[in-house]
């Protein structure tokens, strides 16, 4: 066993006939921060809760901070800070109150938490909400006390389930520099996503997964390496108009039909352009792009329609 | 395998050779009751912000309950030969008082059992959060029926001083009454909770609960007369009422044996052994389903 914080061998959870997680290998090295990437139903969250120590597994073993969960649950839970997926703020509790009350769960003395609850609330910027309830807050809000309170226990490792779900954009970069301050300061952590940029912007370390099983590993720049080319070219055309997908094909290394577009995945986007302008092809629209974990998705999944 | 609630882990503890003894099991060692009592904190928070909203059913309605049945409809039947038989010669009101506690314990007990939990679990979602931490499902449910025990306790005894401000304490038997009463509501909190844990939906569920359980039980348990005044193919219904034994219990404190009450020692063991197994059940069934639903 190395030094790792997570470590994972054919984990695997079923709720009764269903197999969400099945059979996994899972590393984490202490400082890193770790994705799971992966459409909604992939078997991320329930992984999540393995590791969390809130559902015992039903195969494998698993072992978190060097101790067995189905052994230890409280212990590690104890070392551990969680953000969940939906947020389960005491909404009639002050934000204050939030933090303190949590902190009492992990047993910490009454002035210590009210020393922490002040810093928190610095960390999350609302320390002018202090004593305001939390039911009214925005959502970016409510998700930063979210953390704020994850973190009062001063977690070795931190768990993040769809950290910026339902955020609008600038709430999500407010968050994700607070995580990355996080990761500055040393706390692994561990975070799921369905969001291709937010796996690109956090994660030094990620596993795409996909049905329950991991379907690749590496970091993102990896992962777009391994599984896709440099650049993407994006073309649209009109709905009447048939695009010459056949052409294409020939041009291309690889070609992706989607319903409103088509990826031509390529080394040189411009030249490609041109290669097709000189045999006649009008787009209606044309991008060149660097290739992203979207890709590697859309490749590693198999969602494409023409491969 | 379902991680267990720590029981106090002394004997464990103490069964490690001393010098093998590894220092980290200190942590576990501290077994279920100060995680209890953090839930229990938790709830002190919260009701030290919000007891207003709960003041109208914990304190203002049965000050009503009072205030019609014990004073009015009390200042009819009083002096009536039939009422003195079924008192046993006490005055209306001293007869009620013991009941009011039982049934407003029992009334607390069904409400703060129904939303609140279903809302720990679906809406504010509070005991997920609560779970991922040391604190394990387990003892939110140990937490939940402490509270109440504590919260039933504090209000049944400033009831029973606005009861004697009306002159409806006459010996302080009442004191076991409350006893009673906080047995009897938190054995019917511990079989609620795990109602309320097994359900997802609380449309139907809770006004079946609240309409054709509570009320009937709230009716028929003996609180304004003795239930042998029902005909006698009813009397049976009340020998199941956690509330019937409750009520009986709470009464037998401070009328005594008398001819209107069928309490003897006997009987109040029987009502305290009712109580006890079905505090035992419930909690019991309220364990394993928060564990079941909280730690799937």
């Amino acid at each position: 066993m190395g030094d790792g914080l997570v470590q994972a061998r054919d984990l695997r959870k079923s709720f009764g006939e269903f197999e969400a997680v099945r059979g996994i290998d899972v590393d984490v090295a202490r400082g890193e921060v770790f994705g799971f990437l992966g459409p909604n139903g992939a078997g991320k969250s329930s992984t999540m809760r393995m590791i969390a120590c809130v559902s015992p597994r039903s195969g494998g073993t698993l072992q978190v901070l060097g101790m067995d969960p189905d052994v230890d649950g409280p212990r590690i839970r104890a070392r551990i800070g969680v953000v969940p997926q939906l947020d389960n703020l005491d909404q009639e509790l002050t934000v204050r109150e939030n933090l303190q009350v949590y902190g009492r769960y992990f047993g910490l003395p009454r002035a210590r938490v009210r020393e922490k609850a002040v810093e928190l609330m610095q960390f999350a910027q609302l320390a002018d909400r202090a004593d305001a309830p939390v039911e009214p807050l925005s959502g970016g809000m409510k998700r930063r006390l979210t953390i704020a309170r994850s973190l009062v226990n001063d977690p070795e490792l931190l768990l993040l389930d769809e950290p910026t779900t339902g955020l609008d954009p600038q709430a999500r970069h407010l968050l994700w520099e607070r995580l990355y301050r996080l990761k500055r300061e040393g706390v692994t952590q561990i975070v799921t996503t369905h969001y291709m940029d937010e796996a690109e912007q956090l994660c030094d370390r990620l596993v795409v997964m996909d049905g329950g099983v991991i379907a690749a590993e590496g970091s993102p720049a990896e992962l777009i390496a391994r599984y896709s080319t440099r650049e993407v070219l994006e073309l649209r055309f009109p709905p009447d108009v048939a695009a010459p997908v056949e052409l294409m094909t020939r041009l291309a290394e690889r070609v992706e039909v989607l319903p409103d577009r088509l990826l031509l995945y390529t080394a040189d986007g411009e030249h490609l352009q041109g290669e097709l302008a000189r045999n006649g092809v009008r787009p209606q629209s044309a991008l060149v792009r660097r290739s992203s974990l979207e890709d590697v998705f859309l490749r590693l999944t198999g969602r494409s329609l023409v491969d | 395998m379902a991680e267990r609630i720590d029981l106090p882990s002394t004997p464990r503890v103490d069964a490690l050779p001393a010098a093998e003894g590894p220092p980290t099991r200190t942590e576990r060692a501290e077994g279920v009751v100060p995680g209890v009592l953090r839930v229990v904190e938790h709830h002190w928070t919260w009701y030290r912000r919000n007891w207003r909203a709960t003041a109208v059913s914990s304190i203002l309605q049965p000050l009503l309950f009072l205030l019609a049945f014990g004073l009015g409809f009390g200042a009819l039947i009083d002096g009536t030969g039939r009422a003195a038989d079924a008192t046993g010669g006490v005055p209306y009101l001293v007869w009620l008082a013991p009941a009011l506690l039982a049934m407003s314990a029992v009334q607390t007990a069904v409400f703060d059992s129904a939303y609140p939990v279903l809302s720990g679990f679906k809406w504010q979602r509070v005991y997920w959060a609560m779970t991922a931490t040391p604190i394990s499902p387990g003892q939110v449910a140990l937490g939940h029926l402490a509270w109440f025990t504590v919260k039933a306790t504090g209000s049944g005894a400033i009831y029973v001083a606005v009861i004697a401000v009306f002159g409806g304490v006459r010996t302080v038997g009442i004191a076991f009454s409350l006893l009673a009463a906080v047995l009897t509501g938190v054995a019917v909190s511990a079989v609620v909770a795990a109602f309320t844990a097994g359900i997802d939906d609380e449309g139907t569920a809770f006004t079946v609960l609240f309409r054709l359980v509570l009320i009937p039980m709230t009716l028929f348990s003996g609180t304004f007369f003795p239930v042998d005044q029902l005909p006698g193919w009813v009397q049976p219904v009340a020998w199941i009422s956690p509330l019937w034994h409750g009520t009986e219990l709470a009464r037998a404190a401070v009328v005594g044996a008398g001819p209107g009450s069928a309490s003897t020692a006997l009987a109040a063991l029987g009502h305290v052994v009712f109580l006890l197994v079905l505090l035992a059940g419930g909690g019991a069934l309220a364990l394993r389903r928060f564990r079941r639903r909280l730690h799937p």
